[in-house]
């Protein structure tokens, strides 16, 4: 889970690393309050999820309050299309004032979960306020590693290497091995997955301080953090996403007319690439997972359904945990429920196959039944054709 | 032959007393594994189906000489249930839990470091000898006793590759889940060496998926140390870059970990790619004809 800027920073705050005095804000009239009482130059930015806002127009420099006025009218709700790809538009829900600094240096400092080491990474360039993946692929030795050890956690020694190695002055690695440990506690404390400081500057004033925060949490750690569940901002996924979510079920919505439902993600990605290799392309990744039951295949079903692409669906399921009955049962109950419109081509193998086919059969359903997954996928491609 | 487990296996359930463990044991006994122990702590002295249950690891193992476990516990659990079975110095540990927090893993590893217990996922189906031991939730009668062995990050798409082995009349040698989590026990390279030094396999069958590099560090294991026949299939070229394809560990991040690439890797190190999933089965068989 992805969350705002402002919403970053004020965690980090609470951890002691040094961010810009800024405020969230959801009207003009609080933009431009804000942007009085934190002073003149300051910048407005909208709060979006995708990366790239500066490129965007999403990032103001103010000087007055008219200015801020203007910027904020801009900003607040607007459609912000960034040039990441395949990330959507988002719409800008407050924006994000701060007192203009007198920057002295920008640098980049970031934290992922590495899974080569199995460990935390701290990744640290003098290459800041850039893309960090273009200086990953074009000049990997400006990129400085740390591991951090998960029995002792980010050692001051680690800072100090790293410090140095961005070329700080001497009176600055003691603020700056201060900076790295309360990110890395943050870090881990709130288990995150990806946490960017990009710029990270030093300013005039020789003070560091996060000028950008991007914070992103390990879904699965969730459940321990009830606090920053309540973070997440749905305006910023796709709806269909969310209403799968709730059923436990793993959907992503793609560009293709074929909808795919499929148990278990390897076998879902398999199918989507073997409906491309039939000359179709899939219109979402649907995993209904190991442990579904009949509600939760007609809540698939019926997402796959609300959505207007689709102009075949191929239901492909292995059987495991998951019975080819429950499955069929499923089936019939949300084409009962929803209406079929479109052509239905299932191919079923595994646990209970038998009764599955038999369920499918009485429901006097129009189904187009494959007898394997390249067979359902072309069967598929060709409904869709139609 | 066979790697990992087979008829000396001995097995203990961690979380033998929640729904999936208790239909899992069951399912796994049914097939012939020799269940040994349950494990669920306040219901030591109590016992499943006949199966006596334990309040820890290391008592289970005391009682029953259990020389594997395999663990159904809840994701908040998990990881402390593969560290008591660590301690406990069981040399083999299945983790069959889907939705183990990153950091605990982070934990688990450094724990597992110099440790002698070999730990097969999380989030992964498990580990199967046919005919001889199946530890984790893979539908048993799909499987048939024989000489290629399959490897995979995910769980249904294992199923798929060996019923379509089984089908053809090729038999496996042992199946392992690894898993689809970015951090997991064993790895690709890990499973390779085994089957590579493993009598009983001829070949192998290695599926896996867009995000990490784990695929790459497999083809660079491939091009070096394997002379047994790798057929290879990678899922996820459709998939789309900075979304998280069902499994945690798939995910395309900063342009890297494409199913492109990775097949490329693979075709440098001599692996036969299965030009579509549907065609393993049909893959490894044609391998198979030309190396006789």
């Amino acid at each position: 889970m992805n969350i705002h800027e402002h919403q970053a920073k004020d965690l980090l705050r609470r951890y002691g690393v040094a961010v810009p005095d800024g405020q969230a804000c959801f009207t003009v009239d609080e933009a431009v309050a804000a942007a009085e009482r934190l002073g003149f130059p300051c910048v407005v930015k909208a709060q979006i999820h995708a990366g790239g806002r500066g490129k965007a127009g999403g990032v103001k420099l103010v000087r007055d309050a008219a200015a801020a006025r203007a910027a904020a009218a801009e900003l607040l709700g607007k459609a912000l299309v960034t040039h990441r790809p395949g990330r959507r538009a988002g719409w800008c829900a407050g924006s994000w004032s701060s007192r203009g600094c007198a920057i002295a240096r920008e640098m980049y400092l970031g934290m992922v979960v590495d899974r080569a080491s199995g460990r935390v990474t701290v990744m640290a360039s003098t290459e800041g306020g850039v893309e960090i993946e273009e200086v990953a692929a074009k000049t990997p030795e400006k990129i400085l590693r740390e591991t951090i050890d998960p029995a002792v956690g980010f050692a001051a020694y680690q800072g100090r290497r790293l410090a140095f190695g961005l070329g700080l002055a001497k009176e600055q690695v003691g603020p700056a091995v201060g900076f790295m440990t309360a990110l890395a506690r943050c870090f881990v404390e709130s288990d995150c997955s990806l946490a960017e400081i990009n710029p990270l500057v030093v300013l005039q004033s020789q003070k560091l301080l996060a000028l950008d925060a991007k914070i992103g949490f390990d879904d699965n750690a969730l459940f321990r953090h009830p606090d920053l569940r309540e973070l997440r901002d749905p305006s910023e996924e796709d709806p269909r996403e969310t209403e799968a979510a709730k059923y436990d079920l793993s959907y992503i919505a793609l560009e293709g007319n074929i909808g795919c439902m499929v148990n278990g993600a390897g076998l879902a990605m398999a199918t989507m690439d073997t409906v491309k290799a039939a000359g179709g392309m899939p219109a979402n990744f649907l995993d209904v997972g190991g442990g579904a039951d009949a509600k939760k295949v007609a809540a698939a079903f019926r997402i796959l359904l609300s959505d207007p692409a689709v102009k075949a669906i191929f239901i492909n399921i292995f059987g495991g945990i998951l019975r080819c009955d429950v499955l069929a049962e499923g089936v019939v109950q949300a084409a009962r429920e929803v209406g079929l419109e479109v052509p239905l081509v299932v191919r079923m193998e595994g646990t209970n196959v038998e009764q599955g086919k038999k369920i499918l059969a009485d429901s006097k359903l129009d189904i187009i039944t494959a007898s394997d997954m390249l067979d359902g996928a072309r069967k598929a491609v060709a409904a869709a054709a139609r | 032959m066979s790697v990992l487990v087979g008829r000396a296996t001995r097995v203990l359930t961690q979380g033998i007393t929640g729904a999936t463990g208790q239909l899992h044991t069951r399912l796994c006994r049914e097939y012939g594994t020799q269940m040994v122990a349950g494990v669920t702590p306040g219901r030591g002295g109590t016992d499943f189906e006949g199966i006596p249950i334990f309040d820890t690891v290391a008592a289970a193992v005391r009682a029953t000489a259990a020389n594997a476990s395999v663990i159904y516990v809840p994701p908040a659990g998990a990881a402390d249930a593969i560290m008591e079975a660590a301690d406990a110095a069981l040399p083999l540990v299945v983790c069959i839990t889907e939705g183990v927090p990153v950091l605990d893993m982070v934990r688990v590893k450094r724990v597992l470091e110099g440790s002698s217990t070999r730990l097969i996922g999380p989030n992964c189906p498990g580990v199967i000898t046919p005919g001889e031991c199946k530890i984790g939730i893979m539908p048993g009668y799909i499987h048939k006793p024989g000489r290629v062995a399959v490897v995979s990050r995910s769980g249904t798409l294992t199923y798929e590759a060996v019923h379509q082995l089984t089908l053809l009349g090729i038999g496996q040698s042992t199946c392992i889940g690894i898993g689809g989590d970015p951090i997991i026990g064993t790895g690709f390279v890990d499973a390779l060496r085994l089957f590579q030094d493993d009598a009983g396999t001829d070949a192998v069958i290695l599926i896996g998926e867009i995000g990490g590099t784990a695929e790459e560090e497999a083809a660079a294991f491939i091009a070096e140390h394997m002379t047994k026949p790798v057929v290879a299939f990678v899922a996820g070229q459709t998939a789309p870059k900075g979304k998280r394809m069902g499994h945690a560990g798939a995910i395309i991040a900063g342009g890297k970990g494409t199913a492109a690439e990775k097949m490329e890797a693979f075709r440098r190190a001599g692996v036969t790619l299965a030009p579509s999933p549907a065609e393993l089965g049909a893959t490894m068989q044609a391998v198979l004809k030309g190396k006789r």
